[in-house]
């Protein structure tokens, strides 16, 4: 009949204009600033540096060899590695700047990282004035803490904090096997000496 | 009087009071313009409050909670709209008709406003009451097609141009089944004069002219003109956005802008008051026993609902393409009012209940036979041709 798609329209319509006031899936809109949407947990956006323990600077994981620095795709990563008194190379990053106005989020850097040091973060509220304080970040403000990855991405950090554990029992377990051999080798068997 | 007149006719008793306050010659035009300051205020507040109505219920009908930010549910929102088009700069093209690119606007607002002084919005609260009334209102009415195309030739734009042409169009069109619906209810009461019409239909819900059947169709069909004539959608070809930018509002911002914004509300307000008074008894109650209410609370309630419904369709149906418009308007809705007036002229004669099957079967018979003729004129299924294409 003529019409009857128009008033199927109108119904459907209407269903909409009530269901917004009862359903949530009827009015899906979040109230920006003062609501947020929970992001899921493999949400990135900007890399970090994560350390260990209390203080920020020293425990850096970073040992800055620059492997990030090399695969950054668009090359927004700056490091200049820490010397000591004597000019010699300290495995810790005296610079470490990451230009996020230029960073793509690609993630590629947490990826190459052998030493877990540096991970990608879910912030996401950066607007600033000036791009050259708000977007190009240094070391102080990339350092994050172990305790705010798992809070963020608990999963992938229990995972890492897993490896690292192995890896440092390896380390460990290998040491004293060469201690041990070391010192097998220093005290040679008695009846040797007779 | 008693105080329920005396509630109904507030607005009067108030004018008279004022009016009171100056010498005998000037009293008719202070009255006047007393009258005419307050229908401005009333229909543009109204204006406003349909704005922020239009924009919260298409929110909702998309899913969306519509504009909530200005004031509490964003209820300051039409006030922020009107200041940000007054500080906007108003820009003329360079080689546009400066007079005609300037009066257009005016020349729109005015016969906007003009239509509402014979629209009976009570009891008495009329401010012109003349014989011709609704011959009147149809007549100044039409003179609102003269400036958009004024706006659209002023502008020097193609854009502007063409969605100007359509309009034209398109109301004249849609003006020839809305003034013939409107001479269904002209021949029932044989008068011209609104509050006569308004009278005629006395007494409760059942004296309306919506209730018969030459007066439902003849609603019907001045409604779906009345969308067309406001250039609302799914009617509105002449600012279609997505092919014209905005049509004749293409080249205009700022307050001028504005100007077009409100005259397009004032005139859907306006048609719409014309179908409450024609067929919907203007003020009357629909109950004897409502009649405490004031006669204006119930013009205005119909006129919300009528808004309400404007902006329902308006967020329900996609555009029309011209083809289609043209085919409604002289196909379906011209032989659907002709017929109506045969009927109106048999039930005016025939006293009534004999009508009434006689009516539902031919307008039935009509109505379909016209509407399958509507639809068998667009091709349907099998190979399209392209006349001008490849
Ligand atoms: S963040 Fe990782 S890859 Fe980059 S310099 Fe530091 S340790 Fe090397
Ligand atoms: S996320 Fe990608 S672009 Fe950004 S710093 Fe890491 S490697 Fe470079």
């Amino acid at each position: 009949m003529l019409g009857t798609g128009i008033l199927r329209g109108l119904k459907e319509t209407a269903r909409n204009v009530i269901g917004s006031f009862r359903e949530k899936d009827r009015l899906p809109t979040v109230m920006y600033p003062e609501e947020t949407v929970k992001t899921k947990e493999n949400f990135r956006t900007f890399p970090f540096l994560v350390y260990d323990g209390d203080h920020a600077m020293p425990g850096l994981r970073c040992v800055s060899c620059r492997i990030c620095e090399k695969e950054c795709p668009p090359q927004c990563i700056f490091i200049i590695q820490e010397r000591d008194e004597n000019n010699k190379a300290v495995k810790h990053p005296r610079v470490f700047d990451i230009d996020f106005s230029v960073c793509m989020q690609c993630g590629i850097c947490a990826e190459v990282c052998p030493f877990d040091a540096i991970k990608m973060d879910n912030i996401y509220e950066l607007a600033g004035e000036d791009r050259f304080t708000g977007l190009l970040v240094d070391k102080h403000r990339l350092a994050k803490s172990n305790h705010y990855y798992h809070q963020i991405k608990p999963t992938e950090a229990n995972e890492v904090d897993g490896r690292l554990a192995e890896d440092k029992r390896k380390a460990e377990e290998a040491a004293k096997a060469k201690a041990a051999a070391a010192a097998a080798k220093a005290a040679p068997p008695p009846t040797a000496a007779t | 009087m008693t105080l329920v007149e005396r509630i109904d006719q507030a607005p009067l008793l108030l004018q008279r009071w004022a009016v009171s306050f100056f010498p005998a010659l000037l009293q008719p035009w202070v009255a006047m313009l007393i009258s005419a300051a307050a229908i401005i205020g009333v229909f543009a507040s109204l204006f406003a409050l349909s704005t922020l109505a239009e924009r919260k219920g298409l929110g909702r009908i998309q899913n969306r909670p519509g504009p909530n930010r200005v004031g509490p549910f964003g209820m300051l929102q039409p006030l922020a709209d009107g200041i940000k088009m007054l500080i906007k700069e108003d820009i003329v093209p360079l080689r546009a008709d400066k007079v005609l690119h300037f009066l257009a606007p005016i020349a729109l607002i005015v016969p906007s406003l003009l239509v509402y002084s014979v629209l009976p919005i009570g009891r008495n609260l009329i401010a012109m009451q003349c014989q011709l009334g609704v011959l009147l209102f149809f007549a100044i009415g039409a003179s609102t097609e003269l400036s958009i195309f004024m706006a659209g030739w002023g502008s020097h734009n193609k854009y502007s141009l063409l969605g100007s042409i359509r309009a034209i169009a398109q109301m004249i069109s849609y003006e020839l089944p809305m003034v013939l619906a409107a001479v269904t209810v002209i021949l029932a009461t044989s008068s011209l004069d609104t509050v006569n019409i308004v009278e005629a239909q006395a007494g409760g819900f059942w004296a309306w002219h919506a209730f018969t059947p030459w007066g439902a169709i003849a609603l019907l069909t001045f409604f779906i003109c009345a969308l067309a004539e406001s250039n609302r959608a799914p009617f509105d070809l002449p600012e279609a956005e997505s092919e014209l930018i905005a049509g004749h509002l293409t080249e205009y911002s700022g307050f001028k802008y504005a100007l077009f914004f409100m005259a397009e509300y004032l005139g859907m307000m306006a048609i719409s008051g014309m179908a409450i008074t024609l067929f919907l008894g203007g003020w009357q109650a629909p109950l004897p026993i409502l009649n405490f209410i004031p006669s204006w609370m119930w013009f205005f309630g119909k006129l919300a609902c009528f808004v309400v419904l404007f902006i329902w369709i308006r967020g329900t149906l996609p555009r029309l393409r011209a083809d289609q418009l043209m085919n409604l308007a002289w196909k379906f809705l011209l032989p659907i009012a002709l017929l109506n007036i045969g009927l109106a002229g048999l039930w005016v004669k025939s006293s009534g209940w004999i009508a009434w099957p006689i009516s539902v079967i031919l307008l039935g018979l009509a109505i379909v036979g016209l509407g399958r003729l509507l639809r068998g004129s667009r091709p349907r299924g099998g190979k399209r041709i392209y006349r001008y294409a490849d």
